[in-house]
């Protein structure tokens, strides 16, 4: 017996007139299950690969290498070994270039997108700027400020900068005509209608560049370290490759990976707790 | 003007609030002539619509009133004192709602003192705002957030919004046409009820003939290319207006004229 709106009881209908939809199997696996699935398919190519011998292990580890390896730099870092200081380097280099673009990006990020002045004399030569390969200014970084840390925060700074100049005067852009009228019709000065309107509108806008950002810091800081002999996780990536120890560029390479995701989370956090409004507000959405 | 006063004993000393005299706009690089010599008197307590095709130009008038756009020429007064400009006495509403979703519905009706007096004053307006929710039947939902109403309740909260400034005449853009016919209707007897208890001056921009004759007394007939109007229909249907008059043969006849003067409008 099925229940009705008139609380009448009436016969099932027969199976076969009722419309299923048809979702197959493979779209119905719980989600941990396929990445799991995923994750054992690579392991196994992987080693498979390994396995045929075709190519030099020098070339390609083993998983089992890397697994060691990661244990390695794992144990190595919680013990206080040598790894610790060029992680804290590598953070600490990525935490300020974070920062600093984060500043720029969203004060030229306002003055291109609020002011007329900014959208006309400055923002062509951001586009400019934004266009030329921005790792190319590493040896210049390094002429200017050096082999410490500083013209590896200045490269990342360079690299993250510009995502969050888009994404600010976007945001500035993406308030709507009405809203424009309302704030106008209530008298609101321009300050008012950056500060109360434009700006909270535009922040999902913001949050987006900050993502992209997010992870042009990291490229950046490694970047900066491998030519501008940094001591940061970077230089241990360039030593072991040198020494062709490609298992320990695999495992600091994932540590490395653990560094961004982090920061990226961090930004994703914060955005869900400021821009709770909006559905961008989830993981999977950028 | 000939508005028939006999329904209003309130607005008898029909004291003008808005007037408009010779306002002309043209689009010069668009070459468009948006109003062609629009002249046009609201009295106190009068409700008032403004009916015609889209891009007949009726937007821009509202516009041109609200003090967003300057005319090209001609004359807009309000309260005697010519609109330069946007004015505090002015409430307005549009299509959409535009309530702001990082603010509950409470922040958002008082954001028009928060942002003339400051937040302080808005603080001290939550006793205004709460009445005015009252009145809209939205007790209960001040701390919610806008993406949580549905769209009649986020009308409704705009209309609070555009009240708790206490604004002599209220300027309304299409205000309920995102609207469902049922809760359209239903809002636009709650309109007419607001009006009436506060003898606001109101003046509607809409493009259904139906909602001009229910809640007006006065309908203008606008046609595009260049706007202009065509016809003044008083509308002498007895206040309160119910929804049960839009089948009196007198709300035909009344709509069935407006019709007749859009299609001519539309021919010519």
């Amino acid at each position: 017996m099925t229940m009705t709106y008139d609380g009448a009881d009436r016969e099932a209908p027969p199976p076969s007139t009722v419309w299923v939809e048809n979702v197959s199997w493979f779209d119905r696996v719980p989600r941990w299950v396929s990445m799991t699935a995923i994750f054992v398919l690579f392991l196994a190519i992987w080693q498979g690969t390994h396995m045929t011998g075709l190519v030099s292990p020098i070339l390609l580890p083993s998983p089992g290498d890397t697994a060691e390896e990661l244990y390695f730099v794992g144990h190595n870092l919680l013990t206080g070994g040598y790894m610790l200081t060029p992680l804290w380097i590598t953070l600490k280099t990525v935490m300020w270039a974070f920062i600093l673009a984060t500043g720029i990006g969203f004060s030229l990020g306002v003055l291109v997108g609020e002011t007329t002045f900014g959208e006309r004399a400055v923002m062509p030569y951001l586009v400019a700027i934004d266009t030329m390969p921005k790792v190319a200014f590493a040896p210049l970084f390094i002429a200017w400020l050096g082999f410490g840390i500083e013209s590896k925060v200045a490269l990342a700074t360079f690299i993250a900068t510009f995502p969050i100049i888009v994404g600010t005067a976007a945001g500035l852009h993406a308030a709507d005509e009405n809203a424009r009228m309302l704030f106008k019709t209530m008298g609101a000065s321009r300050w008012q209608t950056l500060i109360k309107m434009k700006l909270p509108t535009g922040m999902p806008h913001f949050f987006t560049g900050l993502k992209i950002g997010s992870v042009g810091v990291m490229a950046g800081a490694i970047t900066g370290e491998f030519l501008g002999g940094g001591r940061g996780f970077g230089d241990l990536i360039r030593v072991a490759s040198t020494n062709l120890d490609t298992a320990r560029v695999f495992s600091l390479i994932i540590y490395l990976s653990f560094i961004g995701l982090a920061i990226f989370m961090s930004v994703v956090w914060t955005q869900r707790r400021f821009v709770f409004w909006h559905k961008s507000s989830t993981l999977t959405e950028t | 003007m000939n508005v028939a006063h006999q329904q209003e004993p309130a607005a008898n000393t029909a004291r003008p609030v808005y007037v408009l005299r010779g306002v002309n706009k043209f689009y010069a690089r668009r070459g468009i002539h948006a109003l062609d010599d629009v002249n046009l008197t609201l009295v106190e307590g009068s409700f008032s619509s403004v009916i015609g095709a889209s891009g007949c130009g009726k937007s821009t008038l509202l516009k041109i009133m609200a003090g967003l756009t300057p005319p090209s020429s001609g004359s807009v007064m309000l309260e005697g004192k010519p609109v330069l400009g946007t004015r505090e006495d002015i409430g307005m509403m549009f299509q959409q709602a535009t309530l702001f979703p990082w603010r509950n519905v409470l922040e958002n009706i008082v954001l028009p003192i928060e942002i003339r007096d400051g937040k302080r004053a808005a603080k001290e307006a939550h006793g205004r705002a709460r009445e005015l929710l009252a009145m809209a039947g939205l007790t209960g939902f001040e701390h919610v957030f806008p993406n949580e109403l549905s769209g009649g309740m986020a009308q409704r909260a705009a209309i609070c919004r555009m009240l708790v400034s206490q604004p002599s005449v209220l300027l309304l853009d299409e205000p309920f046409s995102a609207l469902d016919e049922l809760t359209r209707d239903f809002m636009n007897m709650e309109l007419q009820r607001i009006c009436m208890e506060r003898n606001a001056t109101a003046f509607l921009v809409t493009h259904s003939i139906q909602e001009a004759v229910i809640l007006s007394d006065v309908v203008y007939v606008m046609s595009p290319r260049p706007g202009r109007f065509v016809e003044e229909v008083v509308v002498d249907l007895p206040r309160p207006r119910t929804l049960e008059m839009m089948t009196t043969p007198r709300f035909g006849a009344l709509v069935d004229r407006i019709r007749s003067q859009l299609d001519e409008g539309a021919l010519a």
